[in-house]
């Protein structure tokens, strides 16, 4: 293992295209160790190609790729040790016991035998699975399954875990155990996951890179990203008096202060106004004290920060918006189709 | 090789746990045992020059021609419809290796089958009591013989199974191969245009081809090493073309 190299995985410049179709489009990041990324992006933005170029699975068309600073290109059997990867769907074998497949696994990744029993009890523990460990894997529930998944992927503590999708089709409680899991692994193994659910992703995830059309739009921490993708602070404010002078008021607070959206007042005379600042800093509390110096009443104040679902639908749309020539908005299809095998 | 004996095992495992294996298994054993009742009936009417085992082998092809498919046709196909394939290709072995599993597992379990027909042999030595109805030699030469054929039609199958992702199109696929393997030539070389001098090259490619002539040859003893070669190197090739063809789905999307 090569665990002097600071990041643990490499991806310049990456390319790949099936057949006519670009999947993949001039891809560039890295990933520290123990760092947890998260890979969002609509359907057919990549996620999956990336995810199986990253495996060795499917060759790259151009670019770079390195696994703990091993380029995957030249050398596949070296860097797949490196590496615990989960499909989308998880697939496995229907006709194995949780506990015989896990050997099975544990010894195609060349864990030695006598550190192998003891491994398969720690991950069966870790995942919540020693009840099951006897059980058919063919005839467990989707949740377990999907452990089962995550199990095999940590088996041999590889220093990159590859996760496509690993919380999809799960019920709110196993949503929770699988993302204890994978925050237990920070630290000590690079996670990359894809997911489609946002918040998921927010809550896991140090960093989070968001692709589209097979190149990457935005990249950084969620509160980054909300600062990249919006460049401002908004607040709701109830507030009650001469809303019509509020604009020119708000400019001696900050000068980008203003009012992006004003309510209708109701019949107690408060109405609800949405301001925005590209100011950094709070201004909460100057709001409080200056409003009702100028004769307003203030009824509630709230800081709305975006979703980093609003994150993930602006920095998409910005990028297609980029992509298609004017006139065609809208209308263009750059889905790559996943090979089916 | 370090995964060849991990899959390897892992392989021999779910051959057992599969329908479709004891289906095979079933099948051939009635048919092998139908056949060499037949072939007991023939020495009962009428004195035959052979030995019952070597007629025995010489209809060796039509268990060829079900069992090898049912054998092989699940290897690849089903890992890549279920997607597993995807996962064991992400694992430090190599399709070489899980090629070269698959295959001695299916080898092996095709061996052994063809073994249990040797009980056939000792039952009639049993109740006949004639020494002469159990000579060895050729039931020695005829069961080399299906060992060694046994390592192109078994490679012939796992190959059609690499190709695609439906254990239908598999079977059929690997049926048709063996079909041709066996009986092709013997087709070919009844062409009366072979017969002539400019053609005498092919005739004689042909006829070195001709699977009865090597069953005929193995079950009389005679161990042509150029038969041997054809069998190994047939074998060799069709793994080959099985990695190939593991790999190259992979790249044209």
């Amino acid at each position: 293992m090569v665990e002097s190299a600071e990041f643990t995985i490499e991806v310049e410049h990456l390319v790949k295209n099936y057949g006519p179709v670009a999947a993949i489009q001039d891809l560039s990041f890295s990933v520290r160790r123990g760092e947890i990324v998260g890979l969002l992006g609509p359907n057919g933005a990549g996620k999956s190609t990336t995810m199986r170029i990253l495996t060795g699975y499917l060759p790259a068309t151009s670019g770079a790729v390195r696994i703990c600073g091993l380029p995957v290109a030249s050398h596949p059997e070296l860097t797949k040790y490196h590496v615990g990867y989960m499909p989308e769907n998880n697939p496995l074998p229907d006709d194995l016991r949780v506990s015989e497949y896990l050997w099975f696994r544990g010894r195609l990744k060349e864990v030695p035998r006598a550190k192998l029993r003891r491994r398969i009890d720690e991950v069966l523990e870790l995942c919540d699975l020693k009840r099951v460990r006897h059980r058919i894997l063919g005839r467990l529930s989707k949740g377990t399954r999907q452990r089962v998944g995550i199990a095999e992927a940590i088996l041999a503590e590889p220093a990159v875990i590859i996760m496509d999708e690993p919380t999809i089709g799960l019920d709110p409680h196993q949503i929770l155990i699988v993302r204890d899991l994978i925050a237990g692994l920070r630290g000590r193994m690079s996670v990359i996951i894809s997911s489609h659910i946002l918040p998921e992703i927010e809550v896991s995830c140090d960093r989070v890179l968001i692709i589209n059309g097979g190149r990457i739009v935005a990249q950084g921490s969620p509160a980054e990203l909300r600062h990249e993708i919006f460049g401002q602070t908004s607040y709701r404010v109830e507030v009650s008096g001469d809303t019509a002078a509020l604009p020119t008021l708000l400019k001696d607070i900050d000068p980008t202060l203003r009012v992006a959206a004003l309510g209708e007042c109701g019949p107690d005379g408060f109405c609800a106004a949405t301001l925005t600042t590209a100011h950094q800093a709070d201004l909460g509390e100057r709001l409080l004290q200056f409003l009702p110096a100028q004769g307003y009443r203030i009824r509630a104040l709230s800081h709305t920060t975006p979703s980093l679902e609003d994150v993930f639908l602006a920095a998409t749309r910005r990028s297609w918006d980029a992509r298609l020539p004017d006139g065609a908005k809208g209308t263009g299809d750059s889905r790559a189709p996943l090979p089916k095998f | 090789m370090r995964h060849f004996f991990t899959i390897l095992s892992h392989e021999i495992r779910s051959l057992l746990f599969s329908g479709s294996t004891y289906i095979a298994a079933v099948l051939f054993l009635n048919v092998m045992a139908f056949i060499f009742a037949q072939i007991l009936e023939d020495y009962t009417k009428t004195p035959q020059e052979n030995p019952p085992a070597a007629i025995f082998f010489r209809l060796f092809w039509l268990p060829v021609w079900f069992m090898v498919p049912l054998l092989t046709m699940r290897s690849i196909a089903e890992e890549r419809r279920m997607g597993t394939l995807e996962t064991l290709l992400t694992t430090p072995a190599s399709t070489a290796e899980i090629v070269l599993g698959k295959f001695g597992a299916s080898y092996l379990l095709y061996v052994f089958m063809w073994g249990t027909t040797m009980g056939f042999h000792y039952l009639l030595h049993y109740y006949a009591r004639d020494p002469r109805v159990l000579d060895p030699a050729p039931l020695i030469g005829g069961y080399s013989f299906i060992a060694v054929s046994g390592l192109l039609y078994v490679a012939v199958g796992i190959f059609a199974s690499s190709l695609t992702r439906s254990q239908a199109v598999a079977g059929i696929f690997s049926c048709v191969l063996l079909i041709v393997l066996t009986i092709g030539p013997s087709f070919l070389s009844s062409y009366s245009v072979l017969n002539d001098e400019s053609f005498k090259g092919v005739k004689m490619a042909v006829d070195s081809l001709l699977v009865s002539q090597h069953l005929e040859d193995f079950t009389h003893g005679v161990i042509d090493t150029r038969q041997i070669i054809f069998y190994v190197s047939g074998s060799a090739l069709a793994l080959i073309f099985s990695v190939l063809g593991v790999e190259a789905k992979l790249l044209q999307g």
